[in-house]
């Protein structure tokens, strides 16, 4: 199942990553994981919270640009060749991922990998063809 | 005030050191004949039917309060050839200046027009030390902005030889002033700062034969000029001009440097308070109007420069005659001199205009890091131009720099920042935060 991402947009200065983590505080969200794309000058800051939409709604109501796409996490084995296999399983489907990230934790021995791809439709259904097994929503496991 | 700094030398006796009441008389008979001809474009023809304006009713110089004033916007709405006096095809030269939005203000050259400038450029030229066995480099770029070939032909209407080294690549530049015993360089006066420290970075502090410069194209101070005159161990003359006029060549300064002396002959200098639009007393401080006279492709009539100075007469040693002005202390409008290119913050906000899901919330900054001017252009982004993919904020930012360096020709260092992050008071946006520290004498 496709999991929603929330996206914002940060500038690169002192601050700005924990203005937005206040937020979450205040309104008792947990991070889930998250990852940061940065540049020199500014940052792409995407979130995996339970609450995506409250989170979503108290985030721009404090005036911060949020995108909400779709993303899927997919357990890896904590091996060596693990990420390998899944990697293999996405070439063959000619998948092409825009970016990836890793839970902090794992589940039952395997990490978690979040993965944006570019048609996320299309790597779903690839995805469950092949028996893949997918993360059905970031609330099942804590 | 008064001691040669160089030998004092002038180019064109008869003109440069006319009595004023020759001079005078002069304008006044060139005036009634700029009338007659700007009668051929149809903004001036109508003007004066209004005002029942005949070149024969010009009795003196007092009447040039009946006609009417020029403004950039006339010359917007006349785009391209509204305002020209002949057609296209006797022009041998165009070029082009900023206007307040996307379309430039274009203006054009006969012949005879060229023959004036170089003549004009000469004048100041000579008089900052110029002589025909010397070398010469030219560090404006060569475009459409008139600085560069402007100069060019009046340095070989001098004799002297000229280097088109133009804008940019500043150790070539160096390297080149070095082999070639270059004399005279011409550029704007904050990138002559930047060459001093890069010859002091190569080496080559004491090693060049330069001795004279001349700067245009941006607003300088008497401390850049020692500055500047020590760093590079020249004498630095100032120079004025604007492309909707002529170009450079309408004013420069003499070896006494008590101001630029106006080509009298050439231009009718008045002085204004914008908001009323009277004459301010002589002295006082003012926006610059002028009047060309004798140009044949795009006359000019009292013209708005929106250039604020001074005007004065006195009697210069240097034997010229022609009245003074004191450098340009700042302008009446919102245009911005960056590295020697004029822009209006208007077409950076029509270049925004042009992006999809880009909001015209901006504010320019401007720093001179090693004198060299910095432009960084800050960019609110939206919820419309926002991705979550690296590689799309990335093209966005290359497209604004595209566009914002298509109409202004000036790069801009994109910064996208966060919503409503830029300063708004009372409803209207800051747009520009000049950091430059221009502060004039």
């Amino acid at each position: 199942m496709k999991i929603k991402q929330l996206s914002l947009f940060i500038e690169n200065k002192p601050g700005s990553l924990n203005a937005v983590c206040q937020i979450l505080k205040n309104n008792n969200i947990n991070i889930r994981t998250l990852s940061l794309a940065d540049t020199e000058q500014f940052g792409i800051l995407r979130l995996l919270v339970e609450e995506w939409e409250f989170a979503k709604k108290v985030l721009e109501e404090a005036g911060l640009i949020v995108r909400v796409t779709e993303v899927l996490a997919l357990p890896v084995d904590d091996r060596v060749g693990g990420l390998a296999a899944v990697l293999d399983v996405l070439d063959r489907n000619n998948l092409s991922v825009e970016y990836m990230y890793a839970f902090t934790f794992g589940k039952e021995g395997r990490a978690v990998m979040v993965f944006r791809f570019e048609d996320p439709d299309k790597a779903l259904e690839a995805l469950t063809k092949e028996k893949i097994d997918i993360i059905e929503s970031i609330g099942l496991f804590h | 005030m008064g001691e040669f700094v160089i030998e004092n030398r002038i180019w064109n006796p008869e003109m440069e050191t006319m009595p004023v009441e020759d001079i005078k008389k002069l304008q006044l008979k060139k005036l009634k004949e700029t009338v007659a001809h700007a009668a051929n474009v149809p903004f001036y023809r109508n003007e004066f039917a209004k005002r029942k304006i005949t070149p024969e009713s010009i009795k003196s110089l007092d009447d040039l309060a009946r006609l009417p004033f020029t403004t950039k916007e006339e010359m917007r709405s006349g785009y391209p050839f509204g305002l020209f006096a002949v057609p296209p095809s006797q022009l041998i030269r165009i070029h082009a200046s900023s206007g307040t939005t996307g379309k430039p203000t274009i203006v054009g050259y006969t012949k005879k027009d060229l023959a004036l400038w170089a003549e004009l450029c000469s004048r100041f030229l000579v008089a900052g030390g110029l002589t025909p066995n010397q070398i010469t480099q030219v560090a404006f770029g060569y475009g459409l902005f008139t600085g560069g070939f402007g100069l060019h032909y009046g340095i070989e209407n001098v004799g002297a030889a000229v280097v088109p080294a133009s804008s940019g690549n500043t150790k070539r530049q160096i390297t080149l002033m070095h082999d070639l015993n270059v004399e005279t360089l011409i550029c704007t006066p904050s990138y002559a700062l930047n060459i001093a420290e890069v010859i002091e970075e190569m080496g080559l502090k004491g090693k060049l034969a330069l001795k004279y410069a001349h700067f245009g194209g941006e607003q300088w101070t008497e401390d850049m000029r020692i500055a500047v005159e020590s760093a590079l161990n020249i004498h630095a003359f100032n120079n004025y001009g604007l492309s909707e006029i002529i170009g450079p060549g309408v004013a420069g300064e003499c070896a006494a440097r008590n101001g630029m002396h106006i080509q009298e002959d050439c231009f009718i200098f008045e002085c204004i308070n914008p908001d009323t639009l009277e004459p301010v007393p002589e002295g006082e401080e003012g926006e610059l109007v002028i009047t060309a006279l004798g140009k044949e492709a795009c006359p000019v009539i009292r013209y708005r420069t929106r250039d604020l100075a001074r005007l004065y007469r006195m009697k210069c040693p240097c034997g010229r005659t022609g009245m003074l002005m004191s450098r340009v202390k700042g302008r009446t409008d919102d245009m911005l001199i960056i590295r020697g290119v004029n822009i209006f913050p208007s077409q950076v906000e029509e270049a925004l205009l042009r992006i999809d899901g880009v909001a015209p919330h901006y504010l320019i900054e401007l720093y001179r890091p090693n004198n060299l001017d910095e432009a960084v252009l800050k960019v609110e982004m939206t919820p419309q131009s926002f991705s979550d993919k690296m590689e799309a904020m990335i093209k966005l930012k290359e497209r604004i720099t595209r566009e914002v360096s298509t109409v202004t020709g000036i790069h801009f260092k994109i910064e996208l920042v966060a919503p409503n992050s830029l300063e708004r008071s009372l409803g209207k946006a800051k747009h520009v935060n000049d950091m430059r520290n221009l502060k004039v004498e």
